[in-house]
């Protein structure tokens, strides 16, 4: 097992470096489609309102893998050509935004109705009082499921492999494809994977969800 | 802990139905029951009263064995609960025997714990049919019986969701007594109910202190009640008994200073 | 915009596809089973036995959820030779995708059986009860209401995941969209109709879910 960390310690290296860009991009991307489409569902504006349902039904009635082939091999055939990185992440996070819109839209109707009112009957701007009322107190609602869907996202990352992007689990086939030793391959690349749920992702949520909770004042 | 002092068994002279001896229990340094001692004759209806905090429910789960005991032995028709023979000593008891010894103690509890997926008629044949061994037929008559008895026959085939608390704690009654238990436990089995329908669970009890030859203790806060129905009162305070007598010695003439208070606090709060 | 569909091919590979969907179909209906069954016994497990063995495997479990599932596809498939068993696809892609999806469902029926109130199993007790029994007839059935939405979720999930298998090559829905795609050069109708055909699927089960819970509420009478 040593000898097999030296010999290919450095190439899982790099590809855990790519698995974590992708984990990193993605994640921004989900975030910034969860937040638009989850309000897009409460939007009084009914084509708001059905583009974001059509959205979310989609990316959820489907497989990522599914998604992830249809943007890579299928996009191209409508003019819009992206590179396997690209399409990777923009994949990974599309699919995981639908799942976090829900998470969002949920946390925003626990908000309870008084702080709308209270919000109201300050003659806030609906605009004004989603972002200074309520957005702050439902965020601190969202991050505890938004913590699990992390994990998915960085186990959806693993198969941006399948297009050829070298992350983790592109290496850990490689090696295996050379080696046969299949059990150091794929039993590395799914401890870096661990440690990095475990070690990284679990407590960064934790902590902002500490943090966020402090700034509430609820800690 | 010491058990060597303990008997094995008791003599046959000496046999109270049951008998708890120096029985302690603390959860870390709280301690609920110090060192408690009290016996209950066979056939006798004693009542358990107290402020909260002061381990009366605590008697009642320890006999059930819903709770572990931290020192002393409860004893159950002279043979030990809480602990069994083993190579003439007593070790504490294994699950196998304390199912045995189970076998004669049913309890009802404050919140009923009907089987809410079963409806009356069902939950009182669970416990004649699973753990007896009763042929079904044989189980439903006896349960029909008992629902009779508290009143609750017309409901039978109603889940207790569709029930009023009153009629739940009556059906949870029928449970228990299905069982054929020689002891019968009543945990505040009032204590959750309406006002208007404590009066139908009482009634209950009364009859089966008037027609059955049942030992029961009852945990509860109605004093007039317990004054009417009971053999003996038993005051407990922190832990300990405080005092105890016949009803109308312990309501008439209380000896000490804490039951005359709490004696006091209660008339004043009807 | 080159947009073109072509509705002659579409129809040519639908019968295709639809055979491979009935794969699909085993493939979740069957992970589903093993991952039911073998949550079943890792929840009881937890609740059980020792403190260090339910430390253990409470680790274990979260392990097979932190990580991702085609890796541990690939792992039980290529490893399996390596210490002298060969696994068929089908095989290697059930047992991964049953024991990634029962640590999940171990998850939903600890849940489920903390959900039961306290005086349940006291009622158990009174009643003197066996364990067995008591969990069998008693606690089991009143967790089950409370664990439905989320088997429901992990059913649907399941399926959804099941294209990972082609992985390995196990010949389900996106496998033959593969095949399609490499024979022909032609991806926007295999791909379109596989994510249709999911849609199609995951759908009306999500909402068959939801009326089995309602149904099942009724029945146990909650």
């Amino acid at each position: 097992m040593w000898e097999f960390l030296q010999t290919y310690g450095p190439r899982l290296l790099d590809g855990a470096l790519v698995t974590c860009a992708q984990f990193i991009l993605a994640a921004l991307v989900a975030c910034v489609a969860a937040l638009a489409a989850g309000l897009g569902r409460l939007s009084s504006l009914w084509p708001v309102r059905s583009l974001s349902v059509v959205y979310i039904e989609l990316f959820r009635g489907t497989s990522l893998l599914v998604q992830l082939y249809w943007i890579f091999f299928v996009l191209p055939l409508f003019g819009i050509s992206l590179p396997k990185f690209e399409a990777g992440f923009l994949s990974v996070g599309l699919n995981v935004g639908a799942y976090g819109a829900e998470i969002v839209r949920g946390a925003i109707q626990a908000v309870p109705r008084g702080q709308w009112e209270a919000g109201y009957a300050l003659s806030m701007s609906p605009a004004k009082r989603m972002r200074r009322i309520i957005l702050p107190q439902a965020l601190v609602l969202m991050l505890p499921p938004w913590g699990n869907l992390m994990i998915e996202l960085l186990k959806g990352t693993a198969l941006v492999a399948l297009i050829a992007v070298p992350d983790l689990m592109f290496v850990a086939k490689q090696i295996n494809g050379a080696t046969f030793r299949s059990a150091e391959a794929f039993g590395a690349a799914l401890l870096v994977y661990y440690l990095l749920a475990r070690v990284l992702i679990t407590p960064a949520m934790r902590g902002l969800e500490r943090a966020m909770a402090r700034r509430l004042g609820r800690a | 802990m010491d058990l060597s002092a303990y008997p094995l068994e008791l003599p046959e002279s000496d046999r109270p139905m049951v008998r708890f001896m120096n029985v302690t229990k603390s959860y870390g340094s709280l301690v609920v029951l110090d060192s408690l001692n009290l016996d209950i004759q066979q056939g006798e209806m004693v009542s358990v009263i107290g402020p909260s905090g002061s381990g009366k429910t605590t008697v009642l789960r320890m006999l059930m064995t819903l709770e572990t005991i931290n020192d002393g032995v409860i004893y159950v028709d002279g043979k030990p609960l809480t602990h069994m023979v083993r190579n003439g000593r007593l070790v504490p008891a294994d699950e196998a025997h304390l199912r045995r010894m189970r076998a004669s103690i049913g309890m009802c509890f404050q919140h009923f714990n009907l089987f809410p997926h079963m409806t009356a008629l069902q939950n009182c044949m669970e416990g004649p049919v699973q753990v007896l061994g009763l042929p079904k037929a044989e189980a439903r008559a006896r349960a029909e019986e008992l629902l009779a008895m508290v009143g609750m026959i017309d409901k039978k085939d109603q889940h207790p969701s569709r029930l009023s608390g009153g009629q739940q704690q009556r059906v949870a009654i029928a449970r228990a007594l299905a069982m054929r238990p020689r002891i019968m436990l009543f945990d505040e089995v009032t204590s959750a109910l309406d006002p208007e329908v404590i009066g139908e669970v009482t009634q209950v009890i009364r009859k089966l202190v008037a027609e059955h030859d049942l030992t029961m203790l009852m945990v509860t806060h109605q004093m007039g009640f317990a004054r009417d129905i009971s053999d003996r009162i038993c005051f407990f305070y922190k832990g300990r008994i405080e005092e105890q007598a016949a009803p109308e010695q312990f309501f008439t003439n209380p000896q000490r200073e804490r039951t005359q208070q709490f004696l006091r606090a209660v008339k004043d709060a009807d | 915009m080159t947009f073109d569909w072509n509705w002659e091919f579409a129809f040519e590979i639908l019968p295709r596809l639809l055979r491979a969907t009935i794969n699909t179909l085993i493939a979740a209906g069957v992970g589903y089973g093993i991952a039911m069954i073998l949550g079943l016994v890792f929840a009881l497990a937890l609740r059980s036995s020792g403190r260090l063995p339910r430390t253990l495997l409470r680790e274990v479990l979260e392990f097979i959820r932190s990580t991702p599932l085609v890796v541990q596809i690939f792992f039980i498939f290529y490893v399996g030779p390596q210490v002298g068993i060969t696994l068929s696809p089908w095989v290697a892609g059930m047992i991964a995708i049953g024991l990634h999806y029962s640590a999940y469902l171990a998850e939903v029926y600890r849940a489920g059986i903390e959900a039961v109130p306290r005086g349940q199993w006291e009622s158990c007790r009174a009643l003197n009860l066996t364990t067995r029994d008591s969990y069998v007839r008693i606690i089991l059935p009143q967790a089950l209401p409370h664990a439905v939405p989320g088997m429901g979720n992990y059913l649907v999930g399941i399926l959804k995941d099941t294209p990972m298998l082609s992985v390995i090559g196990v010949t389900e829905l996106m496998q033959a969209a593969n095949s399609i795609g490499s024979e022909t050069y032609r991806f926007l109708e295999p791909y379109t109709l596989v994510g249709l055909i999911f849609l199609a699927l995951s759908l009306p089960t999500a909402g068959l879910v939801r009326l089995g819970e309602r149904r099942l509420r009724r029945k146990l009478g909650l």
